[in-house]
């Protein structure tokens, strides 16, 4: 591991960066970038499937529109648990890290009743592809949450392992990468949510 | 402009200009030592040393091309030579070679699309994008710019493993019973689709699938780290402008892979949901023993759009990298800087645009609209206009200058030579009309192979023969080289030019036998010369392996720490770089990296700063 804190050290840090933004930050946001190319081809596949016919259109369920308000939220409370950090009030961010995360499976559970949904309205699975389509997004933007409930549910375990929390700049390092995948995930889904209600 | 009067007398030592301009980072007080070296597995297995990795990357692509070149080997048997018994290969191919009652063994049709399948995927996913950009990327990237190692070696390291694993997955895949993935490397559906399609679309396309998905996750962390490295840890003084053309090169190809690979994930994705979950994105009305199957509405157009959005970009992903290798080598041997070095780099970003926008010109002849396939003819001949601009300027690089003919340098000139002779073919390609003609006949195969296959490794090759010592501390043995250099480049075109005529007669790529068309008849020679030319060439490949091997430990030792006298800072490390490259301060960058043969003093290393008798500094 001596080499993840060979980058961390600020001290090291402070006379090889280039910019102020952490290596490891760049590194996230430009992977960010790279997954999203994923759903731009998905979204695309979509609109040029679309425009060849054979569509069959239909509203989607109701409950992933209140499943954006719930990650949305979940996003938020992450963003006070880390200002909770920064402050070092342990209390309030042990208690917002855990609400983020339960809202976090919280989404996936509204996920799973919201393809239940969509197949008791007529769309199950391989009916039409303008159906699959939303399964297949709406799937592979799940398992990309599921990865950010992965380091969420690390950085929970640390959390409440560790008797006391100190701000230092590792930690808080990773703790900023841990919050901007999650954020990334919620922008994601507001973009496919916008995305497949604007196709309507 | 190369005279006898070049000298080095005003200069000081590397050395020297690190202690002076130099900064210290206290790398060294925290890592006492190189902690890298402490045990076995540390330094030689899970390394994060971007140096280690380098090698690990090259070595396991090395023996990807030893096993995609055998099977391009068997095939080509099959199509020089298919009277002849191929019983001899029963033992390394086992159920494949069916052997009849007068004892002459035959290649099995399913095995010989098997192997053109694995040929192309190998070539091009394991060998020519993961050994070429892996190994290159992670060596001289941290190297050229005065980095101590890649952002994140921790990444870099998973970025080796799992192409290893992925490679091992592949790998698997040749021993099934069904054999392996059958389809053509481009996995078109129906064939990848539909496991019952045929005996490779089972079990040998999910390992196929598996395998790559794995692959594209090793080149995402290669490529994030790669592009935040340069964005974010170059040294003080080393602006983009002064970065060594090598670097722009794979700066550029990690950002093609970024935004391209994800694409081509995604096409997979839904293949596996046709495959698994029974959708139909991609399958519509198909008989499969005159029974309907349930797919209906997916078009297997969507899949060609999407898997090309990818495959075009990776032609350019496997050639950029090659393009910067040769830009340096050429300079370095020329004793001259780099012919426009600013439209070097104009181009190559210019390549890379252009490469996102021409996709469709691989889909002339899926039936598409001819008036969209206007468009990507343009944009398709367009990119000549930058590939030009490359050609001239490495031309003009060589020319007047004062060339010193190495194994590196020739396999250089020879990468011109070929990205001409290829590139030319492509001007014919990328027309729709001509198209119907050459489209999936020999023609193809030979300018994909001339431009993008040969010409990509005579750039790995110049950049082995090049960076070895900096990698392993030793020289290659420079004649076994140069009869590698030359075996390979008469032997190449032996091999691949010939092809050209047989595709414009039409003769279709991918097939087994020709022995039901008649009109094809009189290209039997012709195909029995390029056999043998094939196997000749594959002789000189190994003569390559050999020499690679035996001078890791028993070539000439590298003496001074600048052998070719370059101007790159990989070169002002001690001679067998530790971990953390530098010993104590790191180097500050004063120049460019092309000052050769300026002002009659042969060359000026990155580090000096500005001479006082020094016209236009740059």
């Amino acid at each position: 591991m001596s080499a993840i804190e060979t980058t961390l050290d600020p001290r090291m840090e402070a006379v090889t960066r280039r910019s102020k933004l952490h290596p490891l930050k760049m590194l996230l946001f430009i992977g960010c970038g790279s997954l999203v190319m994923m759903f731009i081809a998905l979204t695309s596949a979509y609109i040029v499937r679309r425009a060849s016919g054979n569509w069959l259109e239909f509203s989607i369920p109701t409950i992933f529109y209140v499943n954006t308000l719930v990650i949305v939220v979940s996003s938020l409370t992450l963003h006070a648990a880390y200002r909770a950090f920064k402050r070092e009030a342990m209390g309030a961010y042990k208690g917002l890290l855990t609400v983020s995360f339960l809202l976090g499976i919280a989404f996936i559970v509204l996920q799973f009743v919201g393809w239940q949904d969509l197949a008791a309205q007529g769309v199950p699975l391989k009916i039409n592809p303008s159906g699959d389509f939303i399964y297949a997004i709406s799937w592979l933007h799940a398992l990309h949450v599921v990865g950010g409930l992965a380091a969420l549910f690390v950085t929970l375990l640390v959390a409440f392992i560790r008797r006391r929390i100190r701000n230092t700049p590792a930690r808080k390092l990773r703790l900023e990468l841990t919050m901007i995948y999650w954020h990334f995930v919620d922008i994601l889904w507001i973009y496919l949510i916008i995305f497949l209600s604007l196709q309507r | 402009m190369a005279t006898a009067v070049l000298t080095t007398a005003p200069l000081k030592r590397d050395d020297a200009l690190i202690e002076e301009f130099g900064y210290d980072d206290h790398f060294h007080d925290h890592h006492h030592g190189d902690k890298y070296r402490s045990n076995f597995v540390s330094h030689y297995v899970f390394s994060q040393d971007h140096k280690m990795i380098a090698k690990q990357f090259l070595i396991t692509g090395m023996v990807w091309a030893v096993i995609g070149a055998v099977m391009s080997l068997i095939f080509r048997m099959q199509l020089g030579f298919p009277e002849e018994s191929l019983t001899w290969i029963k033992p390394l191919l086992g159920k494949w070679i069916t052997v009849n009652a007068e004892g002459v063994g035959t290649l099995a049709p399913d095995f010989y699309y098997a192997l053109v399948t694995m040929h192309g995927t190998i070539l091009v996913f394991f060998v020519l994008t993961a050994g070429l950009s892996g190994t290159f990327s992670n060596l001289l990237i941290p190297l050229m710019i005065g980095a101590r190692d890649m952002a994140s070696p921790l990444l870099n390291m998973l970025s080796y493993w799992f192409f290893f694993v992925s490679g091992t997955i592949m790998f698997a895949s040749l021993f099934l019973s069904t054999g392996p993935f059958a389809g053509g490397w481009v996995a078109y559906p129906p064939l990848s689709a539909l496991p019952q399609a045929m005996d490779g679309s089972g079990a040998g396309m999910t390992l196929w699938t598996i395998s790559l998905v794995l692959l594209v996750v090793s080149l995402l962390l290669g490529g994030i780290n790669y592009i935040t490295t340069v964005l974010n840890l170059r040294t003080k003084g080393m602006s983009m402008w002064r970065l060594p053309l090598p670097i722009w090169a794979f700066f550029v190809t990690a950002i093609l892979g970024l935004l391209s690979f994800p694409v081509l994930t995604s096409a997979f994705f839904l293949l596996m949901l046709d495959r698994g979950v029974g959708t139909s994105f991609y399958l519509s009305d198909i008989y499969i023993g005159g029974a309907a199957l349930d797919h209906v509405g997916g078009s297997p157009i969507l899949y060609q759009h999407l898997f090309w959005f990818l495959g075009h970009p990776e032609v350019y992903i496997i050639i950029l990298p090659a393009f910067g290798i040769v830009s340096e080598v050429l300079s370095v041997n020329s004793r001259k800087p780099i012919f426009g070095y600013q439209a070097m780099v104009f181009s190559i970003l210019a390549i890379a645009f252009l490469a996102f926008i021409v996709w469709a010109h691989h889909m002339f002849m899926s039936g598409i609209n001819p008036f969209i396939a206007n468009f990507f003819v343009i944009f398709t001949l367009i990119i000549a206009v930058p590939s030009a601009v490359k050609v001239f300027n490495w031309i003009a690089t060589l020319y007047g200058g004062n060339i010193r003919f190495n194994p590196a340098s020739l396999f250089a000139i020879g990468f011109v030579s070929m990205f001409i002779s290829g590139g030319l073919t492509g001007i014919w390609l990328g027309n729709s009309a001509l198209d119907i003609q050459l489209h999936d006949t020999y023609f193809v195969v030979a300018h994909f192979h001339i431009v993008m296959g040969v010409a990509a490794f005579f750039g790995m090759f110049a950049g082995i023969y090049h960076w070895f010592p900096k990698m392993y501390g030793r020289f290659m043995n420079k004649t076994l080289g140069n009869i590698h250099f030359w075996g390979t480049m008469i032997g190449a075109y032996c091999v691949f030019w010939p092809m050209h005529y047989l595709g414009m007669a039409g003769v279709p790529r991918r097939y087994y036998s020709f022995d039901s068309f008649q009109a094809f008849g009189h290209f039997d020679g012709m195909n029995k010369f390029i056999t043998i030319a094939a196997i000749l060439t594959f002789g000189f490949q190994l003569l390559f392996v050999i020499n690679y091997f035996y001078s890791i430990w028993k070539g000439k030792v590298v003496t001074e720490r600048n052998p070719y006298q370059a101007n790159t800072l990989e070169w002002t490390t001690p001679i067998r770089p530790g971990h953390g490259n530098w010993p104590g301060k790191l180097p500050t960058v004063q120049r460019w990296a092309y000052d050769y043969s300026k002002d009659g003093i042969d060359n000026i290393s990155q580090l000096h700063p500005p001479l006082e008798t020094e016209s236009e500094p740059h």
